[in-house]
């Protein structure tokens, strides 16, 4: 999924600063799952924001609407009738919410209220993993279903570098050193030769690198 | 390891079967071009080359081409550093280009500490390419002619290709491995990471010697004097990769007040003394980190002076 965290609270107010009706936008998908845009989350955005408008005598207009996406064009049509009642929608899907909105509904402010930080997953309840980079060509197979690409911070292919210690990385030791995971299972599952091939250099251009992407389903195209 | 491939001094001085004695100089962190100068100067016929680091633990200083061109006008031959952190594949070969017009022969190809370390921790890092992709590269230019995406180069710039090494990093295992895959993509000498752990390291040559990996690659062991205790505890527990046994902390602790440095170089020397001997080693990569000035006497106590001409 998606993975993101709200803004602190003080960058949201800043930015909802000089307006007075706001509708709170939130989105069933990723955001939803790792608890940081759904309907829970924007209910308790929306009661913060009313609490801290009366805090400085402002009686704002806050509402709430969760949508089944926002990065879907058929569910952000849904807000049609609502978006002009509010000086700004504040959205909490992650970025790619609020620029749907923005292009959906022109005339209106549309606003981010998390930061979109990594393709992961759960690893404990509460605690979420960068696994994907979205580099556009995935190479794991070769790795035993490990991406250095996302989860070496040097993004090697011939890996480990030398600062790898005690199955941790060298910028910090809350972060594992996916190399040492992927010696340590192809030494366990006698593949080691694996690692003696030289990886040749990645090319680049189906990542970010090769400008904004788009995929292009041919048979789904009306 | 036929003719030459590059005709720098260390090439030679390894090639003739000489055991060799590099050092290490880090650009200052400005244009303080009297300053380097004052770096090199003690470094002169000590050594067979000279390491120049490229942002040694991500913190900016002068260029690593820039002072080693300053090196090679001082009369002292540079093995360039350069790491994939802050250059994407244009750069690298662009700068590939420009150190070799310039004169230089040696390059060290590294990863590099990740910015994190540094004093930029903020800036976006690129790591294009890695280590060893870059070391194929430079082989590449060097012995095809060739730049990444197979276009002719005009007159190819012709270096003796380094790389690093680290037994003491995790997987142990795996580590002679990793050396075997550097030296197959084209590595030409390895120079090691500091060794403390002398009995780790002899465990480690000798894999690599059991591998052949000797004989188709020098490898300079690593010697970084210790100058405090304060030096070897921050190494020891704050250095990631870093391996450096209580005995010797002990060892420096029980040298008495005022004389811990000397001890340290004792220790040095006695490293000097056994890798000499020690099969699969082709030289000694003395990194006397801020203490250029004591090279000298380093080198003239180990008794690799005087440095062999040819």
């Amino acid at each position: 999924m998606i993975v993101a965290d709200r803004k602190p609270l003080k960058e949201i107010l800043e930015m909802l600063k000089g307006y007075n009706r706001i509708l709170v936008v939130g989105c069933k998908g990723c955001v939803s799952v790792c608890n940081v845009g759904g309907s829970k989350e924007v209910g308790i955005l929306a009661s913060i924001l009313k609490i801290a408008g009366k805090k400085n005598g402002l009686n704002l207009k806050v509402d709430e609407k969760t949508l089944e996406r926002q990065c879907d064009p058929e569910y952000v049509e849904l807000l049609k009738d609502m978006v002009d009642d509010y000086d700004v929608i504040l959205s909490m899907a992650c970025g790619v919410g609020p620029q749907f909105l923005s292009e959906r509904y022109p005339e209106s402010r549309c606003l981010p209220a998390v930061n979109t930080t990594f393709f992961g997953g759960a690893v404990q309840h509460g605690v979420w993993s960068e696994r994907c980079a979205g580099c556009g060509t995935c190479v794991i197979h070769f790795f035993d279903g490990m991406c250095p690409i996302a989860r070496c911070s040097k993004s090697l292919l011939n890996g480990p570098c030398g600062g790898s210690a005690d199955g941790k990385c060298e910028i910090s030791k809350d972060v594992d050193c996916i190399w040492d995971m992927i010696v340590r299972k192809k030494m366990e599952q006698g593949r080691l030769d694996d690692l003696l091939k030289f990886m040749p250099a990645k090319d680049w251009t189906t990542a970010r690198d090769g400008g904004p992407r788009k995929s292009v389903r041919e048979e789904l195209v009306q | 390891m036929s003719e030459l491939k590059s005709g720098s001094n260390l090439e030679k001085v390894l090639k003739a079967g000489h055991f060799a004695f590099t050092g290490e100089c880090g650009p200052p962190k400005g244009a303080n071009v009297e300053h380097l100068k004052e770096k090199i100067a003690p470094l002169k016929g000590m050594v067979d080359a000279v390491n120049v680091t490229d942002n040694q633990t991500a913190v900016v200083r002068m260029s690593s081409w820039a002072a080693s061109t300053i090196m090679c006008q001082e009369g002292v031959e540079p093995n360039f550093q350069m790491v994939c952190r802050d250059r994407n594949r244009l750069a690298i070969q662009s700068d590939i280009l420009g150190v070799y017009a310039m004169g230089i022969r040696n390059m060290l190809c590294l990863s590099g500490d990740h910015q994190r370390f540094g004093n930029h921790p903020q800036s976006k890092n690129v790591y294009d390419i890695d280590s060893m992709q870059l070391i194929a590269l430079v082989k590449q230019m060097r012995d095809e002619g060739t730049f990444m995406n197979g276009e002719a180069i005009d007159v190819p710039p012709r270096l003796f290709i380094g790389a690093a090494s680290n037994p003491f990093a995790d997987p142990f295992e795996f580590r002679v491995y990793r050396l075997a895959k550097k030296i197959e993509a084209g590595a030409d000498f390895i120079q090691t990471q500091c060794i403390y752990n002398m009995e780790k390291f002899r465990q480690f040559i000798k894999r690599a010697v059991d591998m052949g990996l000797h004989e188709k690659c020098y490898i300079l062991a690593g010697v970084t004097p210790m100058k405090s205790v304060g030096m070897a505890t921050y190494m020891a527990k704050q250095v990631p990769g870093m391996d450096v046994p209580d005995s010797l902390i002990q060892r420096l602790r029980g040298a008495g007040k005022g004389k811990v440095a000397e001890e340290g170089i004792q220790f040095a020397l006695e490293q000097i003394e056994e890798f000499k001997d020690m099969e699969g080693v082709a030289g000694v990569h003395l990194m006397a980190i801020e203490w250029e000035h004591r090279v000298p006497e380093i080198a003239e106590r180990a008794g690799v002076l005087p440095r062999p001409v040819v």
